[in-house]
């Protein structure tokens, strides 16, 4: 067998390393890492589905009502995004931590915080993913007005609280999963942090979900969604750094 | 035996290989603890580049710990650490990317292939070139062209060549988990060495591997592979006729500091004791 002689042998293969990886680079790796591995393994995002599906089912009966509209319905869909959400952070580090993905990363020569971008980026497409299979089957199992008509600000107000949800959840992701108690730690930690975001999604779909028909959605709701992911992205995106550390 | 038979090796003067200026490791009364444990206390060395440094000592002796900590995993406690002329931890940024370490964790995700998780890490220290497809890659190392390509080749080509070289390219593509541990042990090798360190770093990089794949991995992490290397070893025999310097430890703290030359079999098994 022809073998290379060593990393810095001559005749042995080689590719020019660069000093300094671009952090769009490490983060397409680190997202795509991640995204493979859970095709392969379907970890997360089915147990995602099926957790909200079965909640759906359980206050389709807890409740005793065939459909529900307007407050209780948004309020019963953004609390199930919210606990199937917590599902996807209790599993975001575990592979880093049991398998040294923390330790292969560190040893590259890559910005830190791209580990947080890639993360949240991939905590948000499963959210989007799980939402795509959530709410038509909320509409099917609970929902009693047509959520046709006010889909597109309903798809907005559910892409911007997915990237709350992904920015905080990221954040105690990779702090909780330093802890021996990550299963309790996330949800004490995740569930107080996101009443802001469960609150205004929540009133912000409430009318759009309404059995006379859609309204408007009160514009403060977006925009508190969005001053939310602004401070609390900025924050996760500053002190990630320093969780990192041993 | 006295705790400590030299405070400071220094190989030039000793005629040790290799020798040059500026050593790739100095280190001054390193030490490190967790918690109130103290793992690691008082070392003080230079290893200058291109030679070997084999560490002994019993079970929780603070082997790991200067490794992780050369790595730049840990940040030391105590003292001064020096690594590729870069102050640690403060430097730390300027040595990531220069270094290989192969330790007890092989650093590799279970659910995906050798290749894969070979790509990712090539990714991730950003050498040039895509990789190539499975099949297309696979072809070209199993014609043999992959295992000598030209200097500058491709990310894929690396890694098919070093995939090849510890004869692992017929069960690249499946998932590590069902890889035996002496399987893992040899990709582990080729994710150490994928980016060329300047500077291996090993933690019993022969263990779990047969003698044909010891054979294999020893031409790249091995003292042909031309970088600096610092080897942990429990095969004293095996430690020393690689080694040009030799630390002891025992308890954390150091033994032995000397070159190949100043010390005896017999010297580093009282560590053992």
């Amino acid at each position: 067998m022809s073998a290379p002689r060593g990393p810095r042998g001559d005749g042995a293969p080689r590719a020019t390393p660069t000093r300094g990886t671009p952090t769009r680079t490490a983060v397409a790796a680190l997202v795509r890492k991640d995204l493979r591995a859970e095709l392969r393994t379907g970890d997360t995002l089915p147990a995602m589905a099926l957790f909200s599906i079965s909640t759906f089912v359980l206050f389709h009966f807890g409740l005793d009502a065939r459909s529900l509209e307007g407050d209780l319905a948004a309020g019963v869909f953004w609390v199930t995004m919210l606990f199937a959400a917590v599902l996807a952070v209790n599993r975001q580090f575990v592979a880093e931590r049991e398998e040294g993905g923390f330790d292969g990363f560190l040893l590259a020569p890559v910005d830190r915080t791209s580990l947080f971008l890639a993360k949240a980026a991939v905590l948000f497409v499963f959210l989007v993913a799980l939402q795509v299979v959530a709410v038509p089957a909320f509409a099917i199992l609970l929902l009693e007005p047509s959520p046709g008509p006010g889909l597109p600000e309903l798809i907005g107000l559910l892409l911007l609280a997915d990237a709350g949800i992904a920015a905080v959840g990221t954040l105690v992701g990779a702090l909780a999963v330093q802890t021996r108690a990550r299963e309790v730690i996330v949800p004490l930690l995740v569930l107080p942090l996101m009443i802001p975001v469960v609150i205004a999604a929540a009133r912000g779909t409430a009318p759009l979900w309404l059995e006379a028909g859609a309204a408007a959605v009160e514009g403060r709701w977006p925009l508190i969604l969005g001053l939310y992911d602004l401070v609390f992205g900025l924050l996760a995106y500053a002190v990630f750094d320093y969780l990192l550390d041993e | 035996m006295p705790p400590t038979e030299h405070a400071e090796a220094s190989p030039e003067a000793e005629g040790g290989r290799g020798a040059s200026a500026a050593p790739a490791i100095a280190l001054r009364d390193l030490g490190r603890a967790y918690g109130e444990r103290v793992a690691l206390s008082g070392v003080t060395l230079s290893v200058p580049v291109g030679q070997t440094l084999a560490v002994f000592g019993a079970n929780g002796a603070g082997k790991t710990t200067l490794l992780r900590i050369l790595a730049t995993l840990l940040r030391p406690h105590r003292g001064e650490a020096r690594v590729l002329g870069h102050a640690l931890p403060g430097e730390g940024w300027a040595v990531r990317g220069r270094v290989g370490l192969l330790g007890h964790d092989p650093l590799l995700y279970r659910d995906l292939s050798a290749r894969e998780n070979l790509r990712f890490h090539a990714r991730l220290h950003g050498l040039a070139g895509r990789a190539r497809t499975a099949a297309s890659s696979g072809a070209a190392a199993s014609s043999g062209a992959a295992a000598r390509p030209a200097r500058g080749g491709s990310a894929g080509e690396r890694i098919e060549g070093l995939l090849e070289a510890v004869g692992m390219t017929r069960r690249a593509d499946e998932p590590v988990h069902t890889l035996s541990r002496g399987m893992v042990q040899r990709v582990a090798v080729c994710r150490a060495v994928l980016h060329e360190p300047e500077l291996l770093l090993l933690d019993e990089p022969l263990a779990n591997l047969d003698p044909g794949a010891a054979a294999a991995v020893g031409a790249l992490i091995g003292p042909g592979a031309g970088v600096t290397r610092v080897v942990i070893s429990h095969d004293v025999a095996h430690g020393l006729a690689e080694a040009d310097v030799v630390l002891g430890l025992r308890g954390g703290k150091q033994a032995l500091a000397v070159s190949r030359a100043a010390v005896d079999e017999a010297a580093v098994r009282e560590l053992y004791r």
